[in-house]
């Protein structure tokens, strides 16, 4: 009954001396493990029909899609949805809020979890430290909904906290909520306070597989913690940073459609809308589904060209890559 | 640790790396406090003082105004049911799939960790996925909201991981003594991987709960609106569509805007600040599990 787990595909049964066709074979094996294939058949429904059926879907994007006429029915028209985004003044705004966008997390937010894991890192006082990570984490498990809902009610003109402080210190308020200067910088704060702490657990756990030993012989060669930082800690999670920056390039045309989503409004709209929210808002407000539908496939293509494109240069540089 | 010369210098930075992170681990809850310490004040106290964190009155006028019509109610038993029931889908869809594909010598299994991985890749994206969720006649439903996240690809894989460490002699054993497969992976297999399981119960959970984006992508009928849309429409839309003046008694006071938004604010975070503490006993490992490999 019970078969070995890598048997040759050509093998001759050694009681009979009967040669088993492959195709006998694979049959055999399909009716051992039939109980493995009845398990796995909800979840590989699952991907068919929510992923995979979706993918087939992006056809849509060549297709001039009306919905009373059906996905077959309509008609093909190539990329002539694509030529009029490329030509559409909203392209060039929406490549460079998602750019910038994406250059300000990278700048400002990408950091901020090592340089916080590594002064996590110095402290010797586990109960501290411990009572610090317990506290940091706590934001990630906040939804969007909520963190732009304590923006509002803080930064709001009409009683926000924020604004009768300025007005008792300055006697001037600042509509943060609707200023096109101000949409930046709230949405890399959001980010830095919800995610910054929890950004922290992959670093330390890299940090925690660090041979002690390289620390005492430093400490006997007279290093100094910074030097002991510089040239054993950091180079130690070098790799972990190398692997989070790459999946963070697949992820440069990503602005979080939630975030964006929420924190959008009338006035911020020139630097705040991003191809997500502009997808939404055309594909599903709107019901340009062909269209919106090309521009969302545009996002994607480039998004799969940049991971892949960061892990081939991450190979070459000698770090070890994704995949 | 070995004791080792400590420079003035490095005093001076432990200090500071103390006192950092301290008021960094303060920062991290303090917006939510002033918003819980908001909830109970009076209208004139939140006039008053810009920010405090202790108000002179605790006032429950917020509350009972927000739970004086069932719009806050009705949106709280979506969210759980949605929360509940997407979590019970999401374990069962993971397990199922998970535990074949940690079978090294099963027939297809490369073909179809490949398709899975692929898709953590490239996706149809928002509008194609849309319009099979509508051909599927799940629009306004709340199966809209569990369904098409039934799997996450990448907890599938870590789950995967982990079936597959466990001792293959234990498994072998329990086959002579006649298990089935079925009796394998309910007896042997589910409960040993007791730690990894709580922490994606916790994980698919809290996701469900915190769910804004299908919800406003599927569901168009307020009535069917889980916590997290109610929460932006009071808040960021302003439309109190929560809370009835005329079922107050006359003698109530109509509670300040703000504070009735602190209160919304608070109710949908309560349920996260319950699990929070079993959350944090689990999650640290089990996200380690199998994820990064250096």
């Amino acid at each position: 009954m019970k078969q070995g787990a890598a048997m040759g595909a050509a093998e001759i049964s050694a009681g009979t001396g009967f040669r088993r066709s492959r195709r006998e074979q694979r049959f055999r094996r399909l009716k051992r493990d039939k109980w493995l294939y009845i398990l796995l058949s909800p979840g590989l429904l699952y991907f068919l029909l929510f992923k995979y059926v979706p993918m087939w879907g992006v056809l849509l994007a060549f297709k001039d899609f009306q919905p009373f006429l059906g996905f077959w029915k309509s008609s093909w028209v190539g990329f002539e949805h694509f030529r009029t985004f490329f030509q559409n003044p909203d392209f060039f705004m929406l490549l460079r809020n998602t750019l910038v966008l994406s250059l300000y997390n990278l700048v400002f937010f990408f950091p901020a979890p090592i340089i916080l894991a590594l002064l996590l890192n110095e402290i010797r006082l586990s109960f501290y430290k411990r009572t610090i990570q317990t506290l940091i984490y706590v934001p990630h498990f906040i939804s969007m909904v909520i963190v732009a809902s304590i923006s509002y009610v803080f930064l709001t003109t009409q009683g926000g906290a924020v604004n009768e402080f300025l007005f008792t210190v300055t006697g001037r308020k600042i509509d943060f909520l609707a200023s096109p200067d101000w949409f930046r910088p709230m949405i890399i704060l959001q980010t830095i306070w919800k995610e910054c702490g929890w950004g922290t657990i992959i670093f330390l756990a890299a940090l925690a597989g660090v041979d002690v030993e390289q620390y005492e012989a430093a400490v006997v060669d007279g290093a100094s913690r910074w030097r002991q930082t510089w040239h054993i800690t950091l180079p130690a999670i070098r790799s972990t940073i190398v692997i989070l920056l790459i999946l963070r390039m697949g992820t440069i045309l990503d602005n979080g459609f939630e975030q964006i989503y929420l924190m959008m409004n009338a006035l911020n709209r020139e630097v705040a809308e991003v191809f997500d929210t502009y997808v939404y808002a055309l594909g599903i407000t709107q019901g340009a589904f062909s269209y919106s539908t090309a521009v969302g496939l545009f996002k994607s293509v480039i998004g799969v060209v940049l991971v892949l494109g960061t892990n081939w240069l991450a190979k070459k540089s000698g770090e070890s890559g994704l995949y | 640790m070995a004791k080792r010369y400590r420079s003035a210098r490095e005093i001076t930075f432990d200090v500071f790396n103390y006192v950092v992170l301290g008021i960094i681990g303060i920062a991290a809850i303090l917006p939510f406090l002033f918003v819980v310490a908001g909830s109970f004040a009076t209208e004139a106290e939140i006039t008053k003082r810009a920010v405090f964190l202790v108000p002179t009155t605790i006032s429950l006028d917020a509350y009972r105004f927000i739970f004086s019509t069932d719009t806050i109610v009705r949106s709280i038993g979506v969210s759980l049911y949605v929360t509940v029931i997407g979590t019970a889908v999401n374990l069962f869809f993971t397990v199922t799939m998970a535990y074949p594909m940690a079978k090294r010598y099963l027939m297809g299994r490369n073909l179809i960790l490949n398709l899975v991985i692929f898709t953590m890749l490239f996706g149809g994206g928002m509008i194609p996925t849309y319009l099979v969720i509508r051909e599927l006649h799940l629009l306004d439903t709340l199966n809209a909201l569990i369904l098409p996240g039934a799997i996450s690809a990448f907890n599938l894989i870590i789950v995967k991981n982990f079936f597959q460490e466990l001792p293959a002699e234990m498994e072998e054993a329990a086959r002579i003594d006649g298990c089935t497969e079925l009796g394998l992976l309910w007896r042997i297999v589910l409960p040993l991987s007791k730690p990894v399981l709580a922490t994606f119960t916790l994980f698919y959970a809290v996701g469900h709960w915190n769910n804004f984006f299908s919800a406003l992508l599927y569901i168009n009928d307020p009535s069917k609106w889980p916590l997290q849309v109610m929460l932006r429409q009071i808040v960021m839309l302003s439309q109190s569509a929560a809370g009835d003046l005329s079922s107050m008694d006359p003698n109530f006071v109509q509670p300040p805007e703000q504070s009735v938004k602190m209160a919304v604010i608070v109710v949908g975070t309560l349920p996260i600040m319950c699990v929070y503490p079993f959350l944090q006993k689990h999650f640290a490992k089990g996200v380690m599990l199998g994820s990064v490999k250096g």
